[in-house]
């Protein structure tokens, strides 16, 4: 009986035929994601090798030059040429070499800011849910600030009296990250306190160092990470967004947002300059959320509304 | 739930409080205001003078209590370029913002809500795969960067429409379309889970066991609960309004609110700026308050705790 059922199922499937299959496959498993993000993880290691021009050091003759496809630019009259698959900008630099450049810069800043933002935001979020108090009261206003204070305009200001620098780029994103991590991470620390092997842990004389390292921190481990990859995505437009602006990544580093607003004084004529960095903005970005919701949906699906 | 609303209240005040604090660290981080407002041609007993009339001979912690003395009664000061209160000129910029706003939801609804019923309608077709590219696809897309596609396509392309501006009715589509992009895919997406969620409630299956129809159970059972879709998500995308304008308001040169915060951070116009981030902040704080207070009237459960 049991193997008449197997075989219909096995038989129903073979009816479904191979594409559906691959389909599946496809469906299971965020493949084309997991090769947007591998290859922009290969291009920010190595970029030297890979980009095939200086990023910052461009030649006047090839300047405007268009995408390799495109016979004849209509201002500067030049061809497309192979050797500049992507086109080049009016100061003749690369488009190709600037965002393969960019992801470095990109994947740099995103690392950074994500790793200490959770491990700071995880830390805090724990804290303030296991003692509680006025810690707590204190700590939780200070996530309603940051989420509450328009973050673009306060990173302006602090870049305009402070003057544009990576770091403090990097600086700014942390303090905007962590809160996301501190709010979810304390509503969870709350509901593991009274569960019953912590109590017991307390009543067996744990230390609370000792019951946050060992008893809590593996129960907030799966929400941080899935946090962490769909905050990813937001954080990459974000850098792109500050960079936009002209307060991001400084000039002339290759950050993708500012080859956007560099891009747009030339729209009419030269569309390359900014819809390349562009698509490699959504692109990325887009990769890591699909990552990051298959990741929820793995390790944690009761976090779905975040 | 009195009690509830009066903590809220109180937090509140403490979150807007510390804004403020952080506000004016700014504006006193970029140095002496006199020199945001005195000419090289002032005389010394002039910089004197004007010291003492506006405090700023005493400690910072007393000047921070006389400049937030002024902002209770939304006096942030003359704006340092126009030489008129602050909070005139950004009354003036709200209603462009206002419109661009309501453009956007407008455009959100009429794409996310059809989307999204299609989308839940129609499971696992090729359309549902396509409106939740969408969805996924439109929280990683760019503002800055759709805002200059667009003007590519339907304006240098086609010639369709304005490249920037606020002259015509015409000028308020492309704006509306970039501002409203982020909204509209999580409305899709939330209309889709809300309609999935009705479609598979036990009212749904009784319905159809009856012999009711597949259009009525959709439009008349499952669209009524969806429609609430809509109202409860404008609470979020008034939060995150401010940040989408300021990005928006600057590719296409619309006068609002959100030009005018950019314009304000880099010609260290702090008044203004002061005034900007501080509304937001209240704004932000009073949207969550009143979302709270409905939930609570709307949920006894909520109502009753505590």
């Amino acid at each position: 009986m049991e193997s008449t059922v197997q075989e219909k199922i096995a038989g129903s499937e073979e009816a479904i035929g191979r594409p559906t299959r691959y389909w599946r496959f496809f469906r299971r498993y965020p493949i084309l994601p997991l090769i947007v993000v591998i290859a922009i993880i290969i291009s920010a290691v190595f970029a030297p090798i890979l980009a095939p021009h200086d990023p910052l050091v461009g030649n006047l003759r090839d300047q405007d030059r268009p995408p390799f496809w495109q016979a004849e630019s209509p201002i500067s009259g030049k061809e497309g040429l192979m050797t500049f698959p992507l086109g080049t900008d009016p100061l003749g630099r690369d488009i190709l070499s600037r965002i393969i450049w960019g992801a470095r810069f990109s994947m740099i800043i995103a690392g950074i800011v994500i790793v200490t933002g959770a491990i700071g935001g995880t830390f805090l979020g724990m804290v303030a849910g296991y003692f509680g108090g006025l810690l707590d009261e204190a700590l939780m206003r200070l996530v309603d600030l940051t989420l509450g204070v328009p973050f673009i305009l306060v990173a302006l200001a602090t870049v305009v009296v402070f003057g544009a620098s990576i770091t403090l780029v990097i600086s700014l994103l942390i303090l905007f990250s962590w809160s996301g991590f501190a709010r979810q991470v304390r509503a969870e620390t709350l509901r593991l306190r009274t569960a019953d092997y912590v109590l017991q842990a307390r009543i067996a004389g744990a230390s609370p160092t000792r019951i946050i390292a060992r008893h809590i921190v593996p129960g907030v481990t799966n929400t941080v990470m899935v946090i962490a990859s769909l905050n990813i995505g937001q954080l990459i437009l974000t850098e792109a967004t500050l960079s936009f602006l002209g307060v991001g990544i400084p000039k002339p580093n290759p950050a993708w947002g500012s080859m956007v607003a560099d891009g747009r004084a030339y729209i009419d004529t030269s569309y390359w300059i900014a819809l390349f960095p562009g698509i490699a903005i959504f692109l990325v970005s887009f990769a890591f959320n699909f990552l990051g919701d298959w990741i929820r949906d793995r390790l944690d699906p009761k976090l779905r509304q975040l | 739930m009195k009690q509830l609303i009066l903590k809220r209240l109180v937090a509140s005040v403490i979150v807007l409080l510390m804004a403020s604090v952080l506000v004016f660290a700014l504006s006193r981080a970029s140095g002496d205001p006199r020199n945001l407002f005195l000419s090289e041609y002032t005389t010394a007993e002039q910089w004197e003078q004007w010291g003492r009339d506006f405090g700023l001979d005493k400690p910072y912690p007393i000047q921070y209590l006389t400049w937030l003395k002024g902002a209770i009664r939304l006096d942030f000061g003359k704006s340092v370029k126009e030489q008129i209160p602050a909070t005139i000129v950004v009354r003036r910029k709200i209603w462009p913002t206002v419109q661009l706003a309501a453009g956007a939801y407008f455009f959100a609804i009429i794409v996310g809500v059809p989307l999204g019923v299609l989308s839940a309608t129609k499971r696992g077709t090729l359309l549902d795969l396509l409106a939740r590219s969408f969805a996924l696809g439109g929280q990683a897309m760019p503002g800055f960067w759709l805002g200059i596609m667009l003007i590519l396509i339907f304006s240098v392309r086609f010639g369709l429409l304005p490249v920037g501006g606020r002259d015509s009715a015409a000028s308020l589509v492309l704006p509306s379309i970039t501002l409203g992009w982020f909204a509209a895919a999580a409305l899709l997406r939330l209309t889709r889970s809300a309609m999935l969620e009705v479609l598979d409630s036990e009212y749904v299956k009784l319905a159809r066991a009856k012999g009711v129809s597949e259009n009525l159970i959709i439009w008349k059972h499952a669209f009524r609960n969806a429609i609430m879709v809509p109202l409860t998500f404008a609470g979020l995308f008034l939060t995150a309004l401010l940040t989408g304008a300021v990005v928006t308001e600057t590719v296409f040169a619309w006068p609002g609110l959100g030009r005018l915060a950019i314009q304000s951070v880099f010609g260290t116009d702090f008044p203004v700026m002061s005034a900007i981030v501080l509304f937001a902040t209240a704004g932000y704080l009073f949207v969550n308050l009143v979302v709270d207070i409905l939930y609570g009237i709307l949920d006894p459960r909520i109502r009753h705790a505590e």
